[in-house]
């Protein structure tokens, strides 16, 4: 006796992104976020923190590739390695704070230790292990790493190529907003961390919009002044969005601030009278404040770095997936290995304005992020339209595709990285 | 050890009218309970206690206290057109000292939002630094150290 087997199509995750829009369901299917953790954050390079977070011999930051949980550290010869945060014995985290200084790494369960570079040095009664257990053999099981420019990336794919060549057209606009510290080696100040019920996709969306900014961040707008309100009117300016290739997208939203070493002679901004009277009052030179002024801001452009940071005017932006529906970010501030006190004050001081939990952007951007998980599950069927600015593109000095400011150039590229990752 | 009841008597009642205005959203009766040079601060790690030299969740000065709550009244802002309520308590007050005229004082604060993704809590210690002021007090400076702050919390639109 046979009997029919009602075969239920279904489309892959690849199958849902099309050239100018994605399928809803994206943002909410579990099965689509296991295989992304999978097929995307185990299958190119992620960030996991910039050089200054783990900046002496034995410094630390934990961080996620995906979901798992991985220790970023400097050991005493100044390397910096990323290793699993799982003991090589029964498994457990053997560092939980967010960051620190040790002298090692001690499993708290039966106290086996681990070098800053994640060698097993010791464990106690080792004679059970007589002849069954090499040491040499039994180390927090190292990533592979490299470094550009300060950021550290991480791979979980063997043959992934070298992090300069996933870079590839990103490299140039990383160096560019390296220049944030007004002279001085960029260094981390700290970070906002917040979770929002939405999926990963849609702050990765967010990052590359400009489109939203008058609407979503008017009230900020409101919050500074005139000569500020106009910077921030950029959406008829000269910007535009450039696909770099390899999912990552560049976003020039304030052309005269993308060089920060550029048009130092410009009149120093009023809302920065303050800042220049005090850095000069202590002694810096003409051209010393000048460069420090021009910086204090932050750059005029968004980098999208697929699939989990980005380099945001001021600050870098790291995403970290939770579930289907929930995403946690962290809002990393910037300011100068050794610059001045008012200078990394005045960073700070503009940071909190926007970002975070008490910004005055970010609860706006959160809003309308909130707003779009919920939307997506209205309907059987349904698309994110992504298709903003696709019959005006054109081509940028690097030979890119390039679409204006207000384009959704940025999550197109996205996208179409993520597709091929996904249709492995 | 000499409880000072009557001290701790006023600075409760004081800060309950602290918090009763915050969740009642009369913004600008709060404003004035503050002297210009005060400082609102809710730090991201506890241990700090520079806050000038470390970034905070909010650092507000007089000017930012106003910017910050037309921001909160004015509509613009997508994240307030909901209208987030809050409820909040206070306990566990403890002066610690009363130097000078100015009284710090800490205590235990539970504030509860009702967001429509569920309901919110924010458990946090506050410092407070008050100086008397007629048969009241103003406020010099508040540090509200949320639980979580250090690890992740969400977005907020009114304030703590």
């Amino acid at each position: 006796m046979t009997s029919k087997i009602e075969i239920k199509n279904i489309s892959t995750a690849a199958d849902l992104v099309k050239e100018d829009r994605v399928h809803k369901s994206l943002y909410s299917d579990p099965n689509i976020f296991e295989e992304e953790l999978d097929k995307v954050f185990n299958n190119t390079w992620v960030w996991v923190a910039h050089e200054s977070e783990v900046a002496e011999a034995g410094s630390y930051k934990t961080a996620k590739i995906g979901k798992q949980p991985v220790i970023v550290s400097r050991d005493r010869k100044k390397n910096i390695h990323v290793m699993e945060n799982r003991c090589r014995h029964r498994g457990a985290t053997v560092c939980e704070g967010k960051k620190g200084k040790t002298k090692a790494f001690t499993c708290p369960y039966h106290g086996w230790g681990y070098g800053l570079d994640g060698s097993l040095r010791a464990l106690p009664k080792p004679e059970e292990y007589e002849n069954i257990l090499d040491k040499k053999e039994f180390g927090l099981v190292q990533i592979r790493t490299e470094i550009y420019n300060g950021m550290v990336f991480a791979t979980l794919k063997e043959d992934m190529e070298p992090l300069e060549e996933f870079l590839g057209g990103a490299k140039k606009w990383i160096d560019l907003f390296m220049k944030q510290a007004g002279g001085y080696p960029v260094k981390t100040m700290g970070d906002h961390r917040f979770r929002f019920p939405g999926n990963w996709k849609i702050q990765l969306e967010n990052t590359t919009d400009a489109y939203h900014f008058p609407i979503v961040h008017k009230s900020f707008i409101t919050s500074v002044d005139e000569e500020a309100k106009e910077v921030f009117d950029f959406l008829d300016g000269e910007g535009f969005v450039e696909d770099l290739g390899n999912g990552h997208s560049v976003m020039v939203m304030i052309p005269e601030l993308v060089d920060l070493e550029a048009h130092l002679d410009e009149p120093i901004p009023e809302r920065y009278a303050d800042l220049a009277k005090e850095l000069s009052d202590e002694g810096h030179s003409d051209a010393e404040v000048r460069k420090l002024v021009r910086a204090v801001g932050g750059g005029g452009f968004n980098l999208n770095l697929f699939p989990n940071i980005a380099c945001s005017m001021a600050f870098f932006r790291n995403l970290v997936p939770i579930s289907a529906g929930e995403t946690e970010i962290h809002h990393i501030a910037i300011g100068g290995e050794g610059a001045p006190e008012a200078f990394n004050q005045k960073r700070m001081r503009l940071h909190e304005h926007f970002q975070g939990p008490m910004g005055f952007g970010t609860p706006d951007d959160g809003e309308a992020w909130e707003r779009v998980q919920a939307g997506s599950y209205a309907g059987e069927d349904g698309w994110i339209m992504v298709n903003r600015g696709m019959s005006k593109l054109s081509t940028s000095e690097d030979g890119n595709v390039k679409g204006a400011v207000c384009s959704e150039t940025g999550m197109r590229a996205a996208y179409q990285k993520y597709k091929s990752l996904m249709s492995r | 050890m000499k409880l000072d009841t009557q001290l701790l008597a006023d600075v409760s009642a004081f800060l309950n009218v602290e918090a009763d205005m915050l969740d009642n959203k009369e913004y600008s009766q709060w404003l004035d309970l503050w002297v210009e040079s005060g400082l609102y601060i809710v730090p991201v790690d506890h241990t700090v206690t520079d806050y000038a030299n470390n970034l905070n969740v909010a650092y507000d000065d007089h000017e930012m206290r106003e910017l910050r709550i037309q921001r909160l009244t004015s509509g613009e802002a997508v994240s307030t057109q909901m209208s987030q309520k809050t409820v909040r308590t206070l306990s566990r007050f403890r002066i610690i000292d009363d130097i000078d005229g100015v009284v710090r004082v800490r205590c235990a604060y539970s504030l509860f939002e009702d967001n429509v993704n569920g309901l919110r809590t924010y458990p946090a210690n506050i410092q407070f630094k008050l100086v008397r002021d007629g048969g009241s007090f103003k406020v010099v400076e508040k540090v509200v150290k949320i639980m979580q702050s250090g690890r992740h919390l969400t977005t907020v639109s009114y304030l703590f």
